[in-house]
């Protein structure tokens, strides 16, 4: 079995699906022969031809209603935004048509479309290809948005979202697309949707994250239990819908909880994790559940982008305090 | 049947590639010191881009667009605005930026990862856009803004090829001809958008035709001939600030490089097409040019390549010792104020800005 990367991971998962099923087909800016700018989709177009993997003219509204069109005639799209910065002149398309079909129809139609976008900073790009904008997207009704964070996961998962009957955001960290590599069986095995994955069990502390921050946390989870703590580490992967039974019976049995997510702290989904949380195991809780998110800031350009990312120091600061609660 | 609308799509050239003058040279041309002038201008965009380049190679500078092949286009368009009218650009304009008060300095501060490298003292220039096609819209706006002023002004935006494909870039076109604004959009086809090639972005036998369907008119230029392209955009811009009527250039030229710094062409491009479309380059067309008239020599061309390599080196010089911004900046450019609200996280930074390895 190979070692591979996140993003070889999309593109082995997007190869399997393709082959076992005609009705995928990819979409997307630069795509074909450049097979992504990422390399996402390298090596589809010599597999798979020009019908099934196609390159569009630069526009991203029209990428949106596109796919949504064939999607509802009965095709798979999945559609490639260059980065997440460029898949806003398609938020009309996806948040009053692809999320709403299903329900405006009573079910008779439906949209089994997954968008893929890279996100996140950390990779040194221009303005515009850093920002972490997924709670703008879970917070729509009908959504449903997914970030894998690491190879096996996206393998995984993107298969399970290609294979959903409703319309998918797939987010992929791109400061983790090359970031590890780890053995990815190639058997078409899907990984389940709208359910966390616990990465580390542990009896003293929830770590609840996901994407990019997968890495701070668990080098932070590393300096800490050294020091006989021992954390639980939860990445969330689905967004929407939340699984939050995973999160609040970790909870529960640690009672206590730090969030840690990349996006800026207002109306990010930590938010809505602590609320539930609040909400539904108060009295498991020593302490008060922590967010250590983004700033409230535009992400900065690459000179200064480290300095928005969540350090590991904050991280382990974090959970000694909620640890040393009282 | 008949017929109800006809339209023609007019392509100009004055300066052809075996350096022969195929049109009347417009007034400004016939002053050697005026080409001259643009000349230097290409040549320091040029020498600039290299450099440029070599600092990304070398881990001092960000993915970085080149306008290789492209100076002639940019100098053109730069040499055409007057001092009063507005520039909406895209990210590929250096020629354009270094005759609007932008120094070297800042371009490569914004390539570099800066926000001060965008932060244009000229506040008739508007900031690089990279989400591709959105600015002509923002053009259009202060097309709008001069024309309920009644002032007699005129905006330039700049695009793509592949910008052409968005429908913002329609849209901006639409109210531009229904509200007769002062607008000039110039596209800039390169024949490329990344990997996608110009034959894939439209069916449509120009880009300049666009126009036609916006109700003004379209034209063709050859991006190659810098004194064609001066001329076109001069007259274009004329056109909004005297009729208050948009129009669209066309400005046809060839991308002699990979996208960024982050792209490689060869994956897509096949290197004998871009070495016919090196026949053509602007640089050495307009110096054929000049030395047949005798206002260039070798000499000149020497003390050229001296002073600008120069000032790039001063200009390189002056941007890697460029401290970084103070971390708080990130939220003191937010809001005209700060809200009380994030005080709190921007003391935050300050405690941990100094963890980040
Ligand atoms: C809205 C949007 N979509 C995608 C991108 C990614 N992207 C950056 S430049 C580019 C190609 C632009 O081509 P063109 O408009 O022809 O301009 P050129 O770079 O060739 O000068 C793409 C797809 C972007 N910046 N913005
Ligand atoms: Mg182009």
């Amino acid at each position: 079995m190979a070692e591979i990367t996140l993003v070889e991971a999309v593109d082995l998962a997007l190869a399997y699906e393709m082959q076992a099923d005609p009705s995928v087909v990819i979409l997307g800016e630069d795509i074909a022969k450049n097979g992504g700018v990422f390399r996402a989709t390298q090596g589809l177009l010599d597999k798979f031809g020009p019908d099934r993997v196609r390159d569009t003219p630069l526009a991203e509204s029209m990428i949106g209603g596109l796919a949504i069109g064939m999607a509802i005639e009965g095709l798979k799209p999945v559609a490639e935004f260059q980065f997440m910065g460029f898949l806003y002149p398609a938020l009309d398309q996806i948040i009053n048509h692809a999320a709403r079909i299903r329900n405006r129809t009573r079910g008779h139609l439906s949209c089994p479309v997954v968008f893929r976008a890279p996100f996140g900073s950390g990779i040194h790009a221009p303005e515009h290809h850093s920002e972490s904008t997924e709670a703008l997207l879970a917070h729509i009704p009908g959504l449903r948005v997914v970030i894998p964070s690491s190879p096996v996961r996206a393998y995984g998962l993107l298969l399970a979202s290609i294979r959903d009957p409703d319309p998918v955001i797939f987010l992929e960290p791109s400061r983790l697309y090359r970031f590890a590599k780890q053995e990815v069986e190639d058997n078409g095995k899907a990984l389940p949707l709208d359910k966390c994955f616990t990465l580390r069990e542990g009896k003293d502390i929830t770590l609840v994250t996901w994407g990019a921050m997968i890495k701070e946390t668990m080098a932070a989870a590393e300096v800490i239990v050294k020091e006989g703590i021992d954390v639980e580490i939860i990445d969330v992967a689905t967004l929407k819908p939340l699984d939050m039974e995973t999160i609040l019976s970790s909870v529960e049995k640690t009672g206590r909880c730090v969030i840690i997510h990349e996006a800026p702290k207002t109306g990010g989904v930590g938010a809505d994790i602590s609320a539930q949380i609040a909400e539904k195991a108060l009295l498991s809780l020593k302490a008060p559940v922590m967010r250590i998110t983004g700033y409230d800031t535009i992400v900065p350009y690459a000179r200064l982008e480290k300095y928005y990312i969540p350090s590991v120091p904050q991280i382990v600061d974090a959970i000694k305090k909620t640890m040393e609660f009282a | 049947m008949k017929i109800v609308a006809h339209f023609e799509i007019p392509y100009y050239q004055i300066l052809n590639e075996a350096q022969e003058l195929v049109a009347d040279l417009p007034s400004f041309a016939k002053d050697p010191a005026h080409l001259i002038r643009l000349y230097r201008l290409m040549v320091l965009n040029r020498l600039f881009d290299a450099k440029a380049i070599a600092l990304q190679r070398t881990g001092k500078l960000g993915t970085y667009p080149s306008t290789l092949g492209q100076e002639a286009a940019f100098v053109g368009m730069g040499d055409a605005l007057s001092k009063n009218d507005v520039i909406v650009p895209y990210y590929r304009d250096v020629g354009i930026l270094i005759q609007r008060g932008v120094k070297l300095s800042e371009i490569l501060l914004y390539w570099g990862g800066d926000e001060r490298g965008n932060a244009f003292a000229n506040k008739e220039n508007f900031p690089y856009s990279v989400p591709v096609g959105s600015q002509p819209l923002h053009a259009a706006g202060v097309a709008t803004a001069f024309k309920i002023r009644k002032e007699k002004r005129a905006v330039l935006t700049v695009c793509g090829d592949g910008g052409t494909s968005e429908g913002d870039f329609y849209e901006a076109m639409n109210v531009a001809g229904v509200w007769k604004l002062p607008v000039v959009f110039a596209v800039c086809n390169n024949q490329w958008a990344i990997s996608v090639p110009r034959s894939e972005q439209t069916a449509a036998q120009t880009l300049a035709q666009k126009a036609i369907a916006a109700g003004f008119s379209g034209e063709q230029v050859d991006g190659n001939d810098v004194i064609a392209v001066r001329d076109r955009v001069t007259l274009a811009l004329e056109k909004a600030r005297e009729k208050s009527e948009p129009t669209l250039i066309e400005i046809i030229c060839y991308r002699q490089n990979d996208h960024t710094t982050a792209d490689d062409a060869k994956r897509y491009e096949k290197a004998k097409v871009r070495e016919q479309e090196w026949e053509k380059e602007p640089i050495a067309r307009l110096r054929r040019y000049l030395e047949s008239i005798k206002a260039w020599s070798e000499k000149e061309e020497k003390e050229l390549q001296v002073t600008s390599e120069a000032e790039i080196e001063k200009s390189v010089a002056e941007y890697l010792a460029t401290p970084l911004a103070p971390l708080e900046n990130m939220f003191d450019y937010l809001y005209a104020t700060l809200p009380e609200s994030l005080e709190e996280q921007r003391e935050l930074l300050k405690q941990w800005g100094n963890t980040h390895g």
